[in-house]
């Protein structure tokens, strides 16, 4: 009985948890009119997709016309021209097109499309050409603390204690307490499904600690940005390349003679065929393998991220076909539908990436017998070690 | 131009609906053959779909 009472409260939650998502998204659009065609709804989902540097749960217009955003301003750290500059991001006034220009050390900084310019000196204003393309400035480095990098921060610091308890308990406990409980069967998982089949029985314990890491931050940060909180982090192209940049290091530095010797001069093929298969060794193991662990996690991500945003903004596009009502069903019911889909890709994006580490990583250390040059199997000997 | 883009994506996502329906089908007759092996089947065919998702996705990204 206990256990129905709870989860239907859990259930209880989530449904309130989506209602709020969609209801928050149809007031926005009752009291300002802000999102009403497809033209505005493409440029909200892109804003979306971006990295910002303010940390916004949601605007509005006051009574007054005032457009006033709702969060707090994250610290803008960047490297002019004059070295390091900070200060809060609030001194842009959530300007996103290089009107409002702040003032730092005697240099003058644009914000355009949440990219920082800095601006020629004796410049007074962001001059653009046909492009949209600002002719006066020029790019600073960014080091900025932006959304994604908080996130990332609070997903570290929660893994961090989440995993130091865990892993205190079972020096005082038999089994784990609390929140260990979700995730020692996850650790588990992943050490004897994904690290010890891929890996090899000699070498995995070497790697779990690596491919633990990945599979709990990718899938923690997915699930982050499923909530109304508006992270997308994994769907920074940025993020997944550091990632895979992770994991060819590892494969690439782990990798053993073998591993070298097949990349670089291929046993048991003709002499001249060798160096076209180096070529193409080389260019798969450094180009490709890790090429494909990047573009896939981040166009899942963006890609179940603009689904879902689209399918929220169906209630604005379609309220003059359906009604308010009709619309902001059809919607409702899309969207709870796709975020249950999306849950399950977001384990199923870690888990492919953590797979995928294992077994580019098992490739890598994996020992050959050298059969290449020893005998011609012959169909007959196969054939007596079955009957 | 954006039409051939257009043209290409289209292109792309029908050949991996193919192959990801030639992956999942074989992959249900393969266990419907061998139940026991049911676990072993799946794990390869998430494997061979990720590889094949990459290079659709890949070829998206590259052709926008």
């Amino acid at each position: 009985m206990r256990i129905f009472q709870q989860s239907f409260k859990f259930l209880a939650l989530t449904v309130l948890v989506f209602l709020s998502t969609t209801i928050y998204a149809q007031s926005s659009h009752e009291d300002g009119g802000q999102i009403d065609t497809r033209e505005e709804v493409d440029a909200y989902i892109s804003h979306h997709l971006q990295d910002s540097h303010d940390f916004t749960f949601f605007s509005y217009t006051s009574d007054e016309g005032e457009r006033k955003h709702a969060g707090f301003p994250l610290p803008m750290i960047l490297w002019s021209s004059d070295g390091l500059v900070t200060f809060m991001s609030s001194e842009f006034h959530h300007n996103d097109d290089g009107h409002v220009i702040v003032e730092k050390n005697g240099l003058k900084f644009a914000k355009i499309h949440s990219k920082i310019y800095e601006l020629e000196a004796g410049a007074t204003a962001v001059n653009f050409d046909a492009e949209h393309h600002a002719t006066n400035g020029a790019r600073v480095l960014d080091f900025s603390i932006t959304k994604s990098v908080v996130g990332i921060l609070v997903i570290g610091l929660l893994m961090f204690f989440w995993f130091v308890r865990l892993a205190k308990q079972y020096k005082t406990k038999k089994i784990p307490t609390g929140f260990g409980r979700v995730l020692e069967p996850l650790v588990l998982y992943v050490r004897d499904e994904i690290a010890r089949p891929n890996i090899g029985e000699k070498h995995y314990r070497k790697f779990t600690g690596y491919l633990l890491t990945v599979f709990f931050f990718i899938w923690l940060l997915n699930m982050v940005g499923l909530t109304p909180l508006g992270f997308n982090v994994t769907g920074q192209i940025a993020v997944t390349a550091c990632l895979a940049i992770f994991t060819l290091i590892i494969y690439a530095v782990s990798g053993n003679k073998d591993f070298w010797m097949h990349i670089l001069w291929m046993p048991g093929v003709p002499i001249l065929i060798r160096p076209i298969l180096a070529v193409i060794e080389l260019v798969g193991t450094f180009i490709i393998k890790p090429f494909s662990l990047l573009v896939r996690l981040f166009a899942n991500i963006t890609a179940g991220h603009t689904v879902i945003m689209a399918l929220i903004a169906i209630m604005f596009v379609m309220k003059d076909t359906l009604g308010v009502a009709g619309a902001t069903g059809l919607s409702f019911i899309l969207s709870v539908l796709i975020m249950f889909i999306e849950v399950l890709v977001a384990f199923l994006q870690a888990y492919i990436f953590t797979m995928l580490s294992a077994l580019f990583i098992g490739m890598a250390v994996a020992e050959h017998d050298h059969e290449h040059d020893h005998k011609v199997v012959d169909a007959e000997d196969v054939r007596s070690d079955f009957v | 131009m954006v039409t051939y883009n257009l043209i290409g994506a289209g292109l792309i996502v029908i050949g991996a609906g193919f192959g990801l329906g030639q992956i999942g089908g074989k992959a249900m007759e393969g266990i419907a053959r061998q139940p026991e092996a049911a676990g072993k089947i799946q794990t390869a065919m998430i494997i061979v779909a990720a590889l094949l998702e990459g290079l659709a996705f890949g070829a998206l990204i590259l052709g926008k």
